[in-house]
């Protein structure tokens, strides 16, 4: 969901790019990061709690939380917050098999 | 490894300042930001700033953020973006992560001007996707026009709660309610007066019971509190939202002073853990200075200030002393002190006289 108009702020004449999310075509626009352009394509969930699999979302947006580390052209734990989105990006959920010693 | 005169970590407000006055006493500076773009907060504040005109009173956020990338970028300045700094170790060295390799860099002095997160608030299913950072929903909506949900829900009534839920009304969202813990509003009621006038219910004695939904968030209970801050039994209220927005004050990122070991202080005033510092703003470890946010939270205003006289001081101890600086010391720190005045000063005052920094 993008912001039809503001009255401070203009948002137009953006390129639109294509990108994939676990194996689903969208759209965002260039400017965006995976996460903001994840979040208008109406995608909540990024991530998974390690040890009680609990759904994670977007929540600090400065590379702090962890919250949105997502797997990115096959790179695991990529920040989506602070990653711009590129023209065909294979965005997936991450993957990465976390061990925890006891 | 790689040599530098001196590091700055952190590219928002306290960072550039610095920058640009260490570049005018003639150090070579290379500064390090975590981003893909400096300015750090400053580039989604839409707002305009409060404060005094030598720190860009009345200009928006925004354009603050032009004025000092603009002014740095002026200066012989070696920027380095998409690069976190992930450790501070012993003789100035530290390591940067940066296009998935780590490098070490070793420095003559260094500052931090890391800034500060957001802090959370403990209810139950508080990590529902739906839930923001109330600082998230500000970069979501005003640096990429993209929208949190379509109604909302703030947590806090401090400044940045009051001025996010006006901006979430200019960008079309409905906010539903504003609750808040404490019996009264936090930030200038000036920006509440605004928000009332728009029909925002600012509900006071307030918290987040729980959190409902499934996979993401649906609806919240919330619960009023008597006055010592527990829970009235049989208050509960539900409003359906499909995001909510934290905002409970942040905290200084003061991890990697900490990992070097620099005395630290937890203050409550200033937010967390912050370094004890000399009025030089240099850190228990020689050449290590701190200013902005990571020292203490404040606003954009006194971070520049602050970075000032970082750059200014930790110039002057390595021999670099700035054309102007008898004058510009006297000048900054008067700002300092007109900016930490008045009964809306008193908080961070009070918090300075704990790590050693005195106004009276």
């Amino acid at each position: 969901m993008r912001v039809d108009e503001h009255p401070i702020l203009d948002f137009k004449h953006k390129e639109k790019i294509a990108f994939s999310y676990n194996g689903k075509k969208m759209f965002g626009y260039v400017g965006d990061t995976i996460a903001a352009a994840l979040v208008d394509n109406g995608v909540m969930q990024f991530s998974k709690s390690v040890i009680h699999e609990r759904p994670r979302g977007f929540y600090c947006a400065i590379g702090n939380c962890g919250s949105c580390n997502m797997t990115v052209n096959g790179i695991e734990n990529v920040k989506t917050c602070l990653t711009l989105l590129e023209e065909n990006m294979i965005v997936e959920s991450d993957k990465a098999e976390v061990i925890i010693n006891d | 490894m790689i040599e530098k005169e001196l590091v700055i970590i952190g590219g928002g407000p306290a960072g550039l300042s610095a920058a640009k006055v260490a570049s005018e006493a003639g150090m070579k500076v290379a500064l390090f930001e975590r981003s893909f773009s400096l300015g750090g907060q400053l580039i989604k504040q839409t707002h305009k700033f409060f404060g005094s005109e030598s720190q860009y009173a009345r200009v928006r956020g925004i354009e603050i953020a032009d004025i000092l990338i603009n002014e740095t970028r002026k200066h012989d300045v070696e920027i380095f973006l998409n690069a976190t700094v992930v450790g501070l170790y012993k003789d100035n060295i530290i390591t940067v992560y940066q296009d998935e390799k780590y490098f070490k860099v070793k420095a003559k002095a260094i500052i931090i001007a890391t800034g500060a997160s957001e802090k959370f608030l403990a209810f139950e299913n508080n990590d529902l996707p739906g839930i923001y950072g109330a600082g998230a929903v500000q970069t979501l909506m005003n640096i990429h026009g993209v929208l949190p949900g379509k109604e909302v829900v703030m947590v806090g009534s401090g400044n940045i709660g009051l001025i996010v839920s006006y901006q979430l009304i200019q960008a079309g969202v409905k906010v539903k309610a504003l609750v808040e813990a404490a019996g009264h509003i936090g930030g200038y009621l000036v920006h509440a007066s605004k928000l009332r006038r728009l029909g925002v219910d600012i509900i006071t004695n307030t918290t987040v019971k729980r959190a409902v939904g499934n996979g993401k968030l649906e609806r919240i209970v919330t619960v009023k509190l008597d006055d010592k801050w527990q829970e009235i039994e049989g208050s509960e209220e539900v409003i359906e939202c499909d995001a909510l927005c934290i905002s409970v004050g942040l905290s200084p990122l003061h991890q990697l002073l900490s990992m070097g070991n620099a005395n630290m202080l937890y203050v409550n005033e200033l937010g967390g853990l912050v370094p004890i510092k000399t009025c030089d703003y240099e850190t228990s470890i020689p050449h290590v200075y701190a200013c902005g946010d990571v020292t203490g939270i404040e606003e954009a205003s006194s971070a520049m200030v602050e970075g000032k006289i970082a750059g200014l001081m930790a110039a002057k101890h390595l021999g670099f002393i700035h054309p102007n600086y008898d004058s510009l010391e006297a000048e900054l720190n008067q700002q300092l002190c007109v900016l930490r005045q008045g009964p809306c000063g008193e908080k961070i005052r009070c918090g300075l006289k704990k790590v050693g920094e005195i106004y009276d």
